[in-house]
């Protein structure tokens, strides 16, 4: 006797398909109505004018650096999460999510009440070393960092987490140091989680707006970057601001295919 | 004597107190059932659980002592390690893990590289030089995590469950590579397993262990006949039965009286092999000492034997053919007569240790 798989036989009702074709209509008439409003015999033209450049070198730079400092920053916190045992350590975790579900906007307030002139911090650091946060690429830098550094965290807090403690140990037995042990044995065993981290970070970073709108402000080629130049060129010059949007969507897809197995891996687990 | 431990250890509610001495070119295999502490003496040995209490001694030197404030860690103790499941690290090729420790320890990469492979020769694994882990077969697996462990010359070695992760079709000839190895190596090795197989096979010594402590230890031959715990009677599949003897007559502390053939005097320790105990339906008049009735508590079928736990008033279990559990029509339950012959009692002094 033949088995039978259910989830064959059942077929779905017409109700669900319907819906189901509607919600996919949802999410890709936006994307059509981007390609078919482009102009793309002036595509070039468009994303070499003046502020089109300065938006997208700005926003490669800020992106690189604000990924770099989620690296340096906070991969360290991920291995303090995922291997020590503190009082308290649920409340870090918490903290260190937040700004992924925090409204960006609400960031870049706090960032400006901390790092504005005005600021707990940005008092002192203006009148003692004469440094300005607020208007200036570091603070673009800055509020990047702030909302895509969870992203890096949690991948790899999570990679690490799932790492068999034991390699360590067999390293250490092997004569191994912390560090030694850190750079061959439990760097490379999380490395895919790394790279899926960083990915996620710096393209959150680039497509950073709320915060950095609000914390750094909006000047051409200081802090202006990708989202804010096409929110900017859409009341002006929309062929710009569409190219741009391009651009955007142009990088989303290739991050989006690069880590798909990981991405779609990490939500089944 | 190479390696002098007197280990002690307090994990939450888990207290370990036993002291090992192993010479050098001794292998000795730790016994004991799970959650007795084997994995926590090799750690404790290996530097990854520091001791609450006690000293160890390698060589002279002192690794660990809690009242000095010595501890050596991990990574400077020359001592290598085989761990259950071997650990190797899947990214690198199994050259790149033998060599692992002697990178760690300065070599450069060509010189640990040739070294790895001559390693790898040795064990017969000059083929799989650049696989990885992933790729190779259990026994190679094992044979790898050796040579991982043997090429930093470590002065103690140390095995956790190196036949665990292999299929028993596997087990017989890898436990004959696993020996000639250990025989080569020279220092204090200690194997620790739950199979008295293995560690009939590879050890010189036995040490059994339970709950924390040292129960049992001596030749395997010494463990085999004279078994001190139920624990070891039943690793040996042999009953073990406790008494005070007065001559012949064998007081057991359920009020029943055994006969046996060696007179003896005092608390006293007996076995008896399950299949020197025969069972029968109507009380047998004939030679044996020693008849009684019982019921059968359970029955297991092993191949065409089968092993039957006898209830009170000595708990023991027999040993039958398949053929006559049928032909007795024995189930969970039955009412039964249990006979054994005096001579096949082995009575030996309870306090010997």
């Amino acid at each position: 006797m033949a088995t039978i798989n259910p989830l064959r036989r059942r077929r779905p009702s017409a109700l669900v398909v319907a819906v189901a074709t509607l919600t996919v209509a949802f999410l890709a008439v936006p994307i059509i109505g981007l390609l078919t409003k482009a102009s793309w015999s002036t595509l070039w033209a468009d994303l070499t004018t003046p502020l089109a450049i300065d938006a997208l070198r700005l926003s490669l730079v800020c992106s690189l650096w604000a990924t770099g400092l989620s690296l340096v920053f906070g991969l360290p916190l991920a291995w303090v999460l995922a291997r020590t045992h503190f009082p308290g350590r649920n409340l870090v975790r918490a903290l260190t999510i937040l700004p992924m579900v925090l409204p960006p906007v609400v960031g870049g307030v706090a960032l400006l009440l901390a790092f504005g002139r005005d600021g707990i911090l940005g008092r002192p650091l203006f009148d003692w070393f004469g440094i300005q946060m607020t208007f200036s690429t570091a603070g673009a830098v800055m509020a990047e960092t702030f909302v895509a550094m969870p992203f890096l965290i949690i991948t790899v807090e999570a990679a690490l987490r799932s790492l068999d403690g034991r390699y360590e140990e067999a390293a250490a037995n092997l004569g191994a140091g912390r560090w030694t042990t850190f750079r061959r044995v439990t760097l490379p065993m999380v490395s895919s989680s790394l790279i899926a981290g960083a990915a996620l970070t710096w393209a959150r970073a680039l497509g950073e707006f709320g915060a950095t709108i609000t914390f750094a402000g909006d000047i051409q080629g200081r802090t202006q970057t990708l989202p804010l130049a096409v929110y900017l060129a859409l009341q002006q010059n929309e062929q710009v601001a569409i190219a741009l949007s391009l651009a955007l969507l142009a990088v989303s897809i290739v991050v989006l295919v690069a880590l798909r197995g990981r991405w779609l891996g990490a939500i089944r687990s | 004597m190479s390696l002098e431990a007197a280990v002690e250890v307090s994990i939450g509610t888990f207290e370990e107190r036993l002291h090992l001495e192993v010479a050098d070119g001794e292998v000795v295999a730790v016994l004991g059932p799970n959650g007795s502490g084997k994995s926590t003496l090799l750690r404790a040995l290996a530097g990854m659980e520091p001791l609450s209490g006690g000293r160890i001694v390698l060589d002279g030197k002192v690794l660990d002592d809690p009242v000095a404030k010595v501890l050596v860690p991990p990574e400077r103790r020359s001592c290598g390690m085989v761990f259950q499941d071997y650990l190797l690290f899947p990214h690198l090729t199994t050259t790149a893990n033998v060599a692992f420790g002697l990178r760690s320890r300065g070599a450069s990469k060509a010189d640990a590289s040739h070294r790895a492979l001559e390693w790898l020769q040795r064990m017969g694994l000059a083929d799989q030089a650049s696989s990885k882990p992933g790729q190779l077969s259990g026994g190679q697996a094992q044979r790898v995590a050796l040579a991982r462990a043997l090429a930093t010359e470590p002065r103690l070695l140390l095995l956790d469950e190196p036949m665990a992760a292999l299929d028993v079709g596997t087990r017989g000839s890898v436990r004959h590579q696993l020996r000639r190895h250990l025989q080569a190596f020279g220092g204090p090795c200690v194997l620790v397993t739950h199979d008295p197989l293995d560690a009939a096979a590879i050890a010189d010594r036995l040490v059994i262990i339970e709950a924390g402590r040292v129960v049992q230890q001596g030749s395997l031959e010494d463990v085999t006949t004279r078994p001190r715990t139920a624990y070891v009677a039943d690793l040996m599949g042999l009953n073990l039965i406790r008494g005070r003897a007065t001559g012949t007559d064998l007081a057991l502390d359920g009020g029943m009286t055994l006969q046996t053939a060696t007179p003896a005097r005092g608390a006293m320790l007996a076995v008896v092999a399950p299949r020197d105990i025969a069972l029968y339906l109507h009380p047998p008049g004939g030679s044996p000492r020693n008849v009684w009735p019982t019921r059968v508590a359970e029955v297991h079928l092993m191949g065409d034997r089968a092993r039957v736990l006898l209830d009170g008033p000595v708990r023991v279990a027999a040993e039958i053919t398949a053929v006559a559990l049928a032909d007795l029509r024995l189930t969970d339950g039955s009412p039964v007569w249990a006979s054994v012959k005096a001579t096949q009692i082995d009575v030996y002094d309870a306090d010997e240790r």
